[in-house]
């Protein structure tokens, strides 16, 4: 991306406050409308006032980076924390080229402004989700503290009336080389504020990096061990009241009528709110809105989906499979190679509805006025919550104050605002702020869900069993559609097909044909590793099927595929390499494979899963090779693929929503469970050197490890999973 | 009804039903929001805190069932000699992603190692595995508990 087209898009010189003296107070106008996100122990708001009664000054190149006369350097951080580490990997890369160590900064969340903070990978939108803040940041971000660093080399230059060339930057200072004379960043920040921005900046080569390519350590952490961490749901504004809901049961039903005497008698609690959908309990604190919930007696009209169960979901998928759909990939002659090859394979596969069930429930606090709006809340989508506020409330979208939190996970829920439009409808009715928090039942029974997926898959192989065609059909919903409908074009999306159209393999005849089918009534939404977690489920269980249907081993099958793909061939070498391929193992213990170009990385798995006579499943052990690129981290890559992998198995041996009666029929973490400690495998991650501009990291090992279980199901029982998740009835040994 | 209660050393008087979940007492009462809300069903653990040592699931321990004892949480777990360790030795692993869960997991690991500072890895199983960690970072607090024990 060019510097002009970067500066252009994202540096507003009035909101990012070149500091003179007007500019200053407009700048903390806007910086008071970010509202005092607290972060990492610090609020923006203390900083501000810190600064103000110190009558400091800051310099603020563009939207990231402020450098106060006191010295202080705060980076407002465009993509949201919530675990994956952004909050110390996009430090890292602004650190490098501003050229200061990262225990020298504070970090800010983000106000909600898609123009200084939109997300180029995503058509503006402002918004952490799909892998890609690294690879979103990498130019800008270096740039951004490039174009600081130059400015402050400039500013110092100029008040020694020395050659800039001759000045170093280095540990938050400006180092005159010559003469040994020397200016702190905050020293030379008010000068600096009136240089020109550059509109060529250089940046560091790989070579001369210091940070980029180091483990350093995570900049969230302290907080997070000692409990002083705040997340949405630990909000709390004077006089904030706690509110808990139930909405319809049936997705699109209503009230019917609510007897709300005895909530109402209940100790603490204050106010009962009811909505179209929804009824909440607001009380002093979440025991009294929880037990006067318990109190209510609701009446619920089902609606049209009150008859709705699993059949009336996945028949219209299979029945879309049966015929031709929008082509979203097509190379040779597929048909052709069909009716000339030796050998036909042909599978259906099918993946469930997914809760995201993220560790801290569904939550929004709202400050509802005449005038104003004011929300507390962790946001994948900050932007989109302010609008989606302003509209719910009919304020101007300015009038509307939304202060972003960390996250205790996201994985794609928290990029829907659906949450916070319901906390605004209810807080419309509420006296003074309110938290609204949603058990985990209703988080799980209201979530909105990974779509089900049925696909229809057939190949043909040559005399050598090699493949010669390759065709798949899927049907499911399309989230795209939906969130940013101007990338669902002629019944196709980037997400829906990634992992499909794009495989690996040399595969001289390949069509993907998708269909897009809308389950009834039922949300649907990003989950960690969207699309690929569809995808690479399917094509790699069923390039494993191939190498079965041809007598061939897994990986050496792959590897014969990969002569033009030596990333992908390097992995997968890799992997196999370290997980003891081939080498003999015990009864019923089995090793699987999968293969991947996702994300923009390049990553390999081998699952070592043992099956117990009464089909228990166990995973004891996950070898990942990855190639994402440049590393800016390796620690954070290593920890995404470990908690990637964990996230997979969890779906692969636990994860199904289903429905019965227009219900979902999983409640809490009993009937919808999550891997623990005791089933948790042994993970080991490698990773391939490489210049390349990075991959994302935070989701490829979710859609590798759901087909390398299942590929090593097989081959410890011989049995072939096409549905998930595990069948374990499908897999006790007989007699 | 009105308690007092000892958190973290400091005597607290509150005013809730006796029913009420500890939890809530020390989250929207005391503000001590440290102490985490997942499930409400003692399932994932979030919400661990101490009685009297003992790892305890705060959502479902009714506010009159605390009686005198006292209740540690992670605001006061770092002022134990345990805690602390516990505490540094999950930043040596660099064990949070979110950190949701890490309160409860590291009032279970404390507890886990005031009474047994040896753990072996089934100790560490049976301890360790109530508490949910949604980012998988079981084997990284598997490493951090080796690392002190």
């Amino acid at each position: 991306m060019a510097l002009a087209h970067f500066n252009s898009r994202s540096v507003n010189p009035e909101a990012a406050g070149l500091m003179s003296g007007i500019s200053r107070r407009r700048f903390l106008q806007v910086g008071a409308a970010a509202g005092g996100g607290l972060l990492l122990g610090l609020s923006l708001a203390l900083v501000q006032d810190e600064a103000e009664a110190a009558g400091v000054e800051a310099f603020a190149p563009n939207a990231f980076i402020r450098i106060g006369t006191d010295g202080s350097i705060v980076l407002t951080m465009p993509y949201v924390e919530m675990g994956q580490g952004t909050y110390t990997a996009i430090p890292m890369l602004i650190a490098e080229e501003l050229e200061v160590a990262l225990d020298q900064i504070r970090l800010e969340h983000a106000p909600p402004n898609a123009k200084l903070y939109g997300n180029p990978l995503l058509g503006g939108e402002q918004a952490t989700g799909n892998s890609n803040a690294v690879r979103a940041s990498w130019q800008p971000l270096r740039e951004a503290g490039a174009t600081a660093r130059t400015m402050l080399i400039a500013a110092a230059a100029k008040r020694w009336s020395v050659d800039p060339a001759s000045c170093r930057a280095q540990n938050a200072e400006v180092l005159h080389v010559p003469s040994g004379r020397w200016a702190t960043y905050g020293e030379l920040a008010a000068d600096a504020a009136g240089v020109p921005v550059p509109d060529h900046v250089e940046l560091k080569r790989p070579e001369a990096f210091t940070l980029i390519g180091t483990p350093a350590r995570r900049l969230d952490l302290s907080g997070k061990v000692n409990g002083t961490a705040v997340y949405g749901i630990d909000a709390r504004p004077p006089g904030v009241k706690i509110a808990t809901l139930a909405q319809s049961p049936v997705f699109g039903g209503r009230v019917k009528s609510v007897d709300d005497a005895a909530a109402r008698a209940v100790n603490g609690v204050r106010q009962i709110v009811r909505l179209d959908d929804a009824v909440a309990v607001v009380g002093d604190h979440m025991g009294a809105a929880k037990k006067g919930l318990e109190a209510l007696k609701i009446e619920w009209d089902d609606g049209p989906h009150a008859s709705l169960g699993m059949d009336g979901i996945v028949a219209p998928l299979e029945q879309a499979t049966l015929h031709p759909g929008p082509v979203a990939q097509n190379i040779g002659d597929v048909d052709a190679a069909l009716a000339g090859a030796s050998t036909k394979v042909e599978a259906t596969y099918q993946l469930p509805f997914l809760a995201h069930a993220a560790m801290e429930p569904m939550n929004c606090t709202v400050h509802v006025r005449r005038d104003g709006c004011e929300i507390w809340v962790g946001s994948q989508a900050l932007a989109r919550v302010q609008a989606a506020a302003a509209n719910t409330a009919g304020l101007p979208l300015d009038s509307v104050v939304v202060h972003n939190h960390l996250i205790g996970g996201g994985f794609g829920r928290r990029l829907e605002v659906d949450g916070v439009i319901r906390a605004v409808q209810m807080a419309s009715q509420v006296d003074g702020p309110v938290k609204v928090v949603w058990t985990r039942e209703e988080d799980i029974q209201h979530d909105m869900y990974r779509p089900y997926w049925y696909d229809r898959l057939s190949a043909g192989l040559d005399a050598n069993g090699r493949p010669v065609a390759w065709n798949h059909r899927f049907a499911g919903s399309s989230v795209i559609a939906r969130y940013l409908p101007p990338g669902f074009k002629d019944g196709l999306d980037p997400d829906t097909t990634e992992g499909a159209i794009d495989l690996v393999y040399a595969l001289p005849n390949l069509r993907v044909e998708y269909v897009q089918v809308e389950p009834p009534g039922i949300p649907t939404a990003f989950w960690r590793s969207v699309g690929p977690s569809h995808n690479v489920f399917v094509t790699e269980s069923f390039m494993d099927e191939l190498a079965a249907a041809a007598k061939q081993d897994p990986v050496a099958y792959r590897l014969a595929l990969l002569e033009e793909n030596p990333r992908a061939k390097a992995v997968l070498a890799l992997a196999a390499e370290k997980a003891g391929w081939g080498q003999e193992l015990p009864p019923r213990i089995g090793r699987g494979v999968s293969l991947q170009h996702v994300f923009a990385t390049y990553a390999a798995q081998v699952a070592e899963v043992e099956v117990a006579k009464d089909g228990a499943v166990r995973v004891r052990r996950v070898v990942c090779a990855v190639d994402c690129g440049t590393v800016v981290n390796p620690d954070i890559v290593r920890a995404q693929m470990e908690s990637a992998v964990i996230f997979g198995i969890t779906a692969a041996l636990h994860g199904e929503i289903t429905l019965k009666d227009g219900r979902v029929q999983q409640s809490n973490l009993d009937s919808y469970p999550i891997l623990r400690m005791n089933e948790a495998p042994e993970i080991e991650v490698h990773i391939v050197q490489d210049s390349e501009p990075p991959g994302g990291m935070g989701e490829v090992g979710t859609s590798a490890i759901t087909p390398a279980v299942a590929n090593a199901i097989f081959a410890a029982t011989g049995q072939r999973l096409r549905k998930m998740p595990v069948d374990t009835a499908a897999l006790k040994q007989p007699g | 009804m009105a308690f007092t209660v000892k958190i973290n050393g400091q005597t607290k008087s509150v005013d809730v039903d006796g029913d009420t979940p500890l939890l809530w007492v020390l989250r929207d009462v005391l503000g001590l929001t440290g102490t985490k809300f997942g499930c409400g069903m003692a399932l994932c653990g979030a919400c661990t805190v101490h009685i009297d040592g003992v790892a305890t699931r705060s959502c479902v321990t009714p506010i009159e069932a605390v009686g005198s004892s006292d209740v540690t949480t992670i605001e006061g777990i770092g002022g134990t000699p345990v805690g602390a360790r516990i505490q540094q030795a999950w930043l040596d692993a660099q064990v949070p992603q979110c950190g949701y869960c890490q309160s409860g997991q590291i009032m279970s690991a404390a507890a886990l190692l005031a009474g047994n500072p040896h753990p072996t890895d089934a100790d560490v199983d049976e301890a360790m595995s109530g508490n949910i960690c949604r980012c998988g970072t079981y084997g990284r607090i598997r490493k951090a508990i080796r690392q002190i024990s």
